[in-house]
């Protein structure tokens, strides 16, 4: 079965190929699926593949750029990318990310920066976990009492509307994003991107996963829109990263081309699948997504904290990271393949009729 | 996915900017592949890593997006001929 192995060139190891593309599939679809690059997940994954910490961030991130791209692509054919929206967001983003850095090198200073990060990074978590969900049940209420009431509720009725709040705050340039249907001061998206930003850059993520929540509750944007215009951000910042961790030497080249040929048809199918799942659908699978990083964080402390069980945790989370990968990669393509059925299905039904 | 001569200027324009801003962050720390281990094209790819990190920046943020559209552009004719419809999207909701 050596044929199942290929030499590194840079990394000089030798790695199971099949299980690079296998992980850029599931990390393509969770990513075209959800708007977010994913590396939370890619990372572990490559790890346990065979790379040291170093390059498996750098390839990770930097396999991000080709699959970002395919999504961004054709999230934006669906009409799903406010690219106004996503230009403004950039300016923010980047300059959120810069005072993150500075943030980070002032934590440093003081010490224990790692264990501060962590437990941020865990609050964050456990805030857009919360509001996922307490979103999901005000949304059900509300379709509840409508439903009581014999009335049907707007379809783009949402469950927590902060974002109607802020967009009462009508500081000049007002703009009229035309995809993402608001219009609000052009000082929301980039306060927010700011901020966004700022929280990536503290935690050491590359953002996804604080932006596309963000988008939705704070910048009022419906999901598909949020999920799109997001990927714009990521391929802009996954272009980034791989420029500079490949300026520093640590992407391994090959690699980072074998997970991206499986993560660009993962990414296919997982924008794709947005077409078939209703916005709050995504909402309830990103919550989960969000609830299972947040877990894999709790037992990378325990394991911090307790030296006698620290293999046993950092393994717990590494499996837990690439469980949730399985899980949720296996459900979207279920939806998939549903949704296409029914689409097919759909079609050629008055071919069916014309004939009779 | 049509792309636009405009579209594909902005995007090789921002190719190079991104690398030589990666350029200017860099640490100096040097590594160097072992060539002596592998021949052919991968031989050629540890050469232009240990020769210059730039042009190997450059190379994979050229090479990586160019294989992701390329694939992806191959998904888009083989679901286009399923018979699926890749231009819209009719759930409209928030």
């Amino acid at each position: 079965m050596e044929w199942l192995y290929i030499t590194m060139p840079i990394a000089g190891v030798e790695i199971f190929w099949p299980g690079l593309i296998v992980l850029g599939l599931g990390v393509g679809i969770i990513s075209g699926f959800f708007g977010m690059g994913g590396g939370w997940m890619v990372t572990p994954g490559l790890n346990i593949l065979g790379f040291p910490m170093a390059f498996a961030i750098g390839t990770g991130i930097a396999q991000m750029s080709g699959p970002s791209l395919v999504s961004t692509l054709r999230h934006g054919r669906f009409g799903n990318v406010d690219y106004r929206l996503g230009v403004i967001m950039v300016l923010g983003t980047v300059c959120g990310f810069e005072a993150g850095a500075q943030t980070i090198m002032w934590l440093e200073r003081i010490g224990r920066v790692d264990l501060y990060v962590r437990y941020a990074y865990l609050a964050l978590l456990a805030l857009i976990a919360w509001l996922v969900f307490a979103d999901i049940v005000k949304k059900r209420r509300k379709e509840q009492e409508a439903l009581a009431a014999g009335r049907k509720l707007d379809a783009l009725s949402t469950g927590i509307e902060w974002h109607k709040r802020l967009h009462r705050i009508q500081l000049p340039p007002v703009i009229h994003f035309k995809k993402a249907g608001i219009r609000c001061s052009a000082w929301l998206p980039i306060g927010v991107s700011f901020l966004t930003g700022w929280l990536a850059g503290v935690v050491g993520i590359g953002g996804g996963l604080i932006r596309m929540p963000a988008l939705i509750y704070l910048v009022g944007c419906p999901t598909h829109v949020a999920v799109g215009t997001d990927l714009f951000e990521v391929a802009i910042s996954g272009l980034y990263g791989a420029a500079t961790y490949s300026y520093k030497g640590r992407t391994e080249l090959l690699a980072a081309l074998i997970m991206a040929a499986g993560a660009a048809v993962g990414a296919q199918i997982g924008s794709i699948a947005t077409k078939y799942v209703r916005g709050y659908g995504i909402r309830l699978l990103f919550g989960l997504a969000v609830l299972g990083c947040a877990l894999s964080i709790i037992f990378k402390l325990i394991a911090a904290a307790n030296p006698g069980v620290r293999s046993l945790f950092d393994g717990a989370a590494t499996v837990l990271i690439l469980g949730l990968v399985v899980v949720l990669a296996g459900h979207i393509l279920i939806q998939f393949i549903r949704g296409v059925r029914e689409e097919l299905t759909l079609k050629r039904k008055p071919l069916v009729r014309s004939s009779l | 996915m049509k792309l636009t001569s405009k579209w594909l200027a902005i995007w090789a324009w921002s190719e190079v900017s991104t690398a030589l801003a990666a350029e200017a962050k860099v640490q100096h720390i040097v590594i160097v592949a072992d060539s002596r281990q592998v021949s052919g094209w991968k031989a050629w790819l540890t050469n232009l890593y240990n020769e210059s990190h730039l042009y190997f920046a450059l190379a994979t943020i050229i090479i990586i997006p160019a294989v992701g559209l390329a694939i992806g552009k191959l998904m888009d004719v083989l679901l286009a001929g399923l018979g699926i419809d890749l231009k819209t999207r009719k759930l409209a909701e928030h």
